[in-house]
């Protein structure tokens, strides 16, 4: 007998998806979280698409901040491109979404616990057994069948398993944010600042938050994050911008903004979310996928459990079923952003002037995409497919 | 030798992907650097969003300038 089938590490809303899957298929399962709090502190821009939400969840308005219907994109001479979005957005109040995410896994049976800081697993055999974790300075030990790693960008628990998580500097943008108050923004569209001004290799974002308020955030490429500061950044952009805005949160992290790894699963253990590079390699968006990615996790941890096989055999279903929903086009989003970091400022200067004069109901984000496909024609299968419809 | 200038840390992690040992503890509040482990390749320094950390050696080749 083990304490537990299945030990989720990590309560943001891969974990939560992973442990509520798990718990309705059946498995014992326990959800651990580091922090004190489920969903604080927020490391995010809290940007989701509708729809991607809403086959999870409906959308309830005490953490719903803001809806988004417009985008405006703007080139690092700040020629400003404005379209409407098919699919409406939302801007979230992570610390309740997550909240809310994690009670339903409770709902669902799974237990809880929090201040747990997980810092080895049990290993037999090259096969995951169990986890070690520390609560409160007390050393603690539990079995289990299956764990699954939900511990967010650092990926460390994959790491204790012999696996291969850690992140080239081409795929990390070195990221910085400022929740702020008193800044006149229309709080209907997301604005985003392009080029090597005020987020080489990454974006400028300002995602509103209703009140009057925004989360202004931006990501540098790890590739020149040896040159640029985010924090340094972030600040001259709100002293030139928005001198007169109160900041009321501020917080860095790191976005993946990779191909999903390549090995998400190994004997008795499956990575998700931000752990496994489950996050969309041009927007740095991992709210929703990480969501994907947990629930088919939980699912397929429930079916092995079944079965008895719990080998990357028994698993290989997830891997499967991820790149089927997310992985195959994360992997020509990933090619595009390629593509995206060899355009020059000029260049982006240039499409911005050409795509401004189109009336903003006949552009689309498919259309912008395919302006930068003309600038690198390998990619335009990788754009059509990830942006159809978009 | 990687310097964490520890009241400045935001303990986001970033540091802690990218490592290519694992040479980077982090806690909810409590960052180190496993010193026998790290090759001192320096890209934790170049990631972090704050700048919290540094290398005593780099400061010995601005000297030599």
């Amino acid at each position: 007998m083990t304490d537990f089938d299945v030990i989720v590490v990590g309560g943001g809303p891969a974990g939560s998806m992973a442990a509520e899957a798990a718990a309705r298929g059946g498995a014992k399962t326990l959800l651990l979280e580091k922090d004190r709090d489920i969903g604080y502190p927020v490391r995010c821009g809290e940007g989701v698409g509708a729809s991607g939400l809403k086959q999870f969840i409906e959308p309830d308005p005490q953490w719903i901040a803001a809806t988004i219907s417009r985008v405006r994109m703007r080139s690092p001479d700040n020629t400003k491109v404005d379209f409407g979005m098919k699919d409406a957005g939302y801007v979230l109040h992570r610390r309740l979404f997550d909240y809310a995410l994690a009670n339903r896994a409770g709902n669902a049976g799974a237990e809880i616990q929090t201040r747990a800081y997980v810092d080895g697993l049990m290993v037999e055999e090259g096969a995951v057994k169990g986890v070690k974790y520390q609560y409160m300075g007390e050393n603690r030990e539990l079995s289990t069948k299956i764990v699954i790693a939900a511990d967010g960008v650092e990926s460390r628990v994959g790491r204790m398993a012999g696996m291969r998580t850690a992140t080239k500097l081409r795929d990390m943008d070195s990221g910085y944010q400022a929740t702020v108050g008193n800044v006149d923004i229309d709080q209907e569209m997301i604005d985003f600042f392009i080029g090597s001004n005020w987020a080489p290799g990454g974006y400028l974002w300002i995602f509103p938050k209703g009140n009057g308020m925004a989360n202004i955030g931006l990501g540098v490429n790890g590739k020149v994050a040896k040159d640029f500061s985010a924090h340094d950044l972030t600040h001259k952009f709100l002293n030139e911008h928005f001198p007169k805005a109160s900041i009321l949160t501020s917080v860095c992290g790191g976005i993946p903004i990779a191909k999903t790894l390549k090995t998400i699963t190994k004997d008795g253990i499956m990575l998700t979310g931000d752990a496994a590079r489950m996050v969309n390699p041009v927007t740095g968006g991992g709210i929703i996928t990480g969501m994907v990615g947990g629930r088919i996790a939980g699912e397929v941890a429930a079916t092995a459990l079944q079965t008895g096989d719990l080998t990357p055999n028994g698993f290989k279903d997830y891997p499967a079923r991820w790149q089927k929903a997310e992985g195959k086009t994360h992997d020509g989003l990933h090619r595009v952003a390629d593509a995206i970091f060899e355009i020059t400022d000029e260049k982006l200067n240039k499409m911005a002037h050409r795509l401004a004069k189109i009336p903003p109901d006949e552009l689309s984000l498919m259309k912008i995409f395919t302006a930068v496909a003309r600038q690198k024609p390998s990619i335009l299968i990788d754009v059509t497919r990830a942006f159809a419809g978009v | 030798m990687i310097l964490v200038k520890d009241n400045r840390c935001d303990f986001c992690g970033t540091c802690v992907a990218v490592c290519p040992v694992d040479a980077i503890e982090l806690r909810e509040a409590d960052i180190s650097i496993i010193h026998d482990t790290c090759i001192d390749c320096d890209i934790c320094i170049w990631v972090c969003p704050i700048d919290v950390l540094s290398s005593d050696e780099k400061k010995e080749e601005v000297k030599h300038d």
